[in-house]
């Protein structure tokens, strides 16, 4: 067979992708059909950075979750066929059997393997990974940064001291510290993320707590409720048979994250909730001075009641354009810790260990390394601009 | 004033104590150092020749006392091993132990050892240090003055379509971390298979002899990180600006538009982006390992990656204290030239 001609290719591709389309157009069509009723989600869809923003965003949203249910993908991310070691896009394969996707499409790696599918794969790890790290962070940082702003004092000299600490640091000094096969060995990221993980826990107990405390009736079951799920998933989180940490039995433990993952994802967590604190209390200084929060301490409400409900609600604007920003961020840290082959396998499919793999024939062979550097470019462009997008809408009211 | 310095370098202190104190404590883990004993003698050592191998170099005292030998505050300690041989943390080779010092810390200005490179951790970070400031100089001298022209195009005229454009290139530029840029335009600019190869993919000859030819490719990668976001804080800045009742005095009163930029906005709209320079150095100190890495260049970032992965803890800590000092002391100088270019602040 013919390789393909680049108009093959890129037709093939765009092909490749229909279901992606598909659920692009649909998310569209439905959100600018009933954009006025959306709130902010439905503003998005007056500018048009934010909706390339969210186009480019939602775009690799779809490929990952399709990606991950074997959609898209021509070959199997791992597997190698011989013959195909670095070839150039549009290699057709020497001896494709029945049912085999008979192309290359974006060409073979070093180890022959597809790079059209390891790409794809590969905006999988950053899809699960990404915005839930950055979640998680907000989180604690929200936990911690309320009320260091709320109180001041010596809790806020306190924790500040502490972010400037984690902030002074290098990110990579800590990442190659942290996400070490020794390190691993000697449980500390379990531990750190028994520690970590609690604070989602401790910020929806407060914040239902601080609502419903007037209403023991609904609160009662609402926290048991809530936090009995919760906490078991919590416990299934950070308990992993065979490490250091392991606090349940098996039959109760509901996931296990794999190996390497949950290294990471500490890590990523432990990097930017500091940032996210100094936000959060910047805007609790900023926000503690104003009228309706003198009102509700004047009604007698409690302190982290104002805090939540208060205050929170009011800071959402530069929140959620910094929580864009902040996903944006983690995907490029993702891609370092990839870059330097820390805490993923080496044969994992995501964009930063693909980079480092085509990085190093990069003089010769482009496409390896080309193909994950311009997805993870424009994943990043996309949260940077919807992030600008989302920013004008919310300075707009 | 002082006051405030002085209290600033105080808090400084406590953070690089408490930092170096933490990348101590990880380097110093059992399973780090089994591993930094193996590297070092050799990889099939069992379990005890291991534990001897560590206790006969002084690798298994109690980590403050280690940490105090480190600093200069616990005499070095002298140990007979198990094979007979007298080592000390501060008995150099060709030193009787007689002669040896009692103290060999940080503050006796003895860095100690790297087990990688085998020299004075002192010597390799200064050297490093020095080629690695090489790198940062010239990306100053093209990042800040690229960016504040950037930025302040796109901020005069807000909503117009020379702000549009520039502000799309400075987004783009932060959505480009230096591993994907610095790999594109190797791709593009020194690869044999574009054929352009108008520089040279690594810059492992820069070391010795910088030309444009070998040096521009890193030093673009890592300006182009920085460049976008000074080149936004600049652009948001000059935009408020240009909004204020002072400018709009100029304007009515008939000064020309390049007089308003140039004389009345420029000065203040420059207040904002001088902090964020200043801040940006920690960011630097991240493109720069990535970039080192990444076009081979042996400067500060490559030897951290080499000391961490190699878990030679002398280097490490080494380079950790400079770290930090450099992002500390950027955080200082910040803070006093905000003081400075804006009299509306003052620190008391």
């Amino acid at each position: 067979m013919e390789p393909l001609s680049w108009f093959e290719i890129i037709t093939r591709v765009l092909w490749q992708f229909i279901p992606v389309w598909i659920a692009l157009i649909a998310v569209f069509v439905v959100s600018i059909r009933y954009k006025r009723r959306l709130g902010l989600y439905g503003k998005l869809f007056d500018s048009t950075i934010g909706m390339i923003g969210f186009a480019l965003v939602m775009f690799w949203v779809f490929t990952g979750i399709f990606g991950a249910m074997d959609l898209i993908v021509t070959h199997d991310a791992l597997s190698q066929v011989s013959g195909m070691k670095n070839e150039p896009p549009g290699t057709p394969l020497m001896r494709a059997e029945d049912g085999q996707y008979p192309y290359y499409l974006f060409g073979g790696d070093n180890l022959a393997r597809d790079v059209f599918s390891r790409m794809i794969k590969g905006a999988w790890v950053v899809v699960q990974i990404a915005p839930l790290a950055t979640i998680f962070a907000f989180m604690v940082g929200i936990t911690l940064g309320l009320p260091a702003g709320f109180y001041g004092g010596r809790l806020d000299t306190f924790l500040s001291f502490l972010a400037n600490l984690i902030l002074a640091f290098p990110v990579i000094l800590l990442f190659y510290l942290l996400v070490t096969p020794e390190i691993v060995a000697t449980g500390i990221p379990n531990y750190m993320a028994v520690v970590l993980f609690i604070f989602p826990i401790v910020f929806i107990a407060v914040l239902l707590n601080s609502r419903y405390r007037t209403q023991p009736r609904i609160r009662t079951p609402l926290l048991i409720g809530v936090l009995g799920i919760l906490g078991w998933l919590y416990l299934s989180l950070i308990s992993e048979s065979g490490s250091k940490v392991s606090v349940i039995p098996d039959f109760l433990d509901l996931f296990n994250v794999p190996g390497g993952i949950l290294v990471v994802f500490v890590s990523v967590v432990f990097v930017n909730s500091p940032t996210v604190f100094r936000i959060v209390r910047g805007l609790a200084l900023d926000i503690k001075t104003r009228d309706y929060v003198a009102a509700a301490q004047t009604r007698g409400e409690g302190a982290w009641y104002i805090m939540l409900w208060e205050i929170l609600p009011n800071a959402r604007g530069p929140l959620i354009v910094d929580l864009c920003l902040r996903i944006g961020y983690t995907t490029i840290l993702l891609g370092t810790l990839g870059f330097f082959g820390l805490g993923l396998p080496p044969e994992s499919p995501d964009w930063g260990t693909t980079i480092n793999d085509g990085r190093r024939l990069l003089q010769i062979y482009l496409h390896p390394a080309l193909v994950p550097a311009l997805s993870l470019l424009s994943m990043v462009l996309g949260l940077n601009l919807l992030a600008d997008g989302l920013r004008e809408e919310t300075l707009r009211d | 004033m002082g006051l405030f310095i002085l209290r600033r370098a105080g808090v400084m202190l406590i953070t690089a104590l408490c930092l170096t104190f933490i990348v101590f404590f990880l380097a110093n883990l059992y399973p780090n150092l089994e591993k930094l004993a193996k590297t070092q003698g050799n990889f099939r050592m069992s379990e005890e020749e291991v534990a001897t191998w560590l206790g006969n170099r002084g690798y298994t005292q109690p980590l403050f006392v280690k940490y105090g030998e480190w600093l200069g505050v616990v005499p070095g300690a002298v140990i007979e091993g198990t094979d007979g041989q007298i080592r000390g943390r501060c008995i150099r080779d060709g030193m009787t132990p007689q002669e040896a010092p009692d103290y060999c810390g940080i503050l006796q200005g003895d860095w100690g050892t790297s087990t990688v490179f085998q020299d004075n951790v002192g010597g390799i970070i200064s050297t490093r240090l020095g080629l690695t400031g090489k790198l940062m100089f010239w990306v100053m001298v093209l990042m800040v003055p690229s960016a504040l022209l950037l930025g302040v195009l796109a901020g005069m005229r807000e909503g117009s379509r020379t702000d549009r454009t520039l502000s799309t290139v400075a987004i783009t530029t932060t959505a480009t971390p230096e591993y994907v840029s610095g790999v594109i335009l190797i791709a593009v600019f020194a690869s044999s298979a574009v054929g352009l190869k108008w520089f040279k993919g690594t810059a492992t000859s820069a070391m010795e002899n910088a030309t444009f030819e070998n040096f521009f490719l890193p030093v673009l990668t890592i300006s182009l990180y920085g460049m976008g976001y000074i080149a936004r804080m600049t652009r948001a800045s000059m935009a408020e600006v240009m909004t204020a009742q002072y400018i709009r005095t100029a304007r009515l009163k008939g000064v020309s538009f390049p007089n308003i930029v140039v004389k009345h906005a420029l000065r203040n709209a420059l207040i904002a982006p001088f902090t964020v320079i200043m801040l940006q150095f920690p960011w630097l100190l991240n493109g720069v390992v990535i970039v080192e890495t990444l076009f081979n260049y042996k400067g500060f970032g490559w030897t951290l990656v080499a000391a961490a992965s190699n878990n030679d803890i002398e280097l490490l800590l080494g380079v950790s204290v400079v770290s930090v000092f450099v992002v500390l002391v950027t955080q200082l100088i910040s803070d006093i030239g905000y003081v400075y270019l804006n009299p509306r602040i003052s620190v008391s």
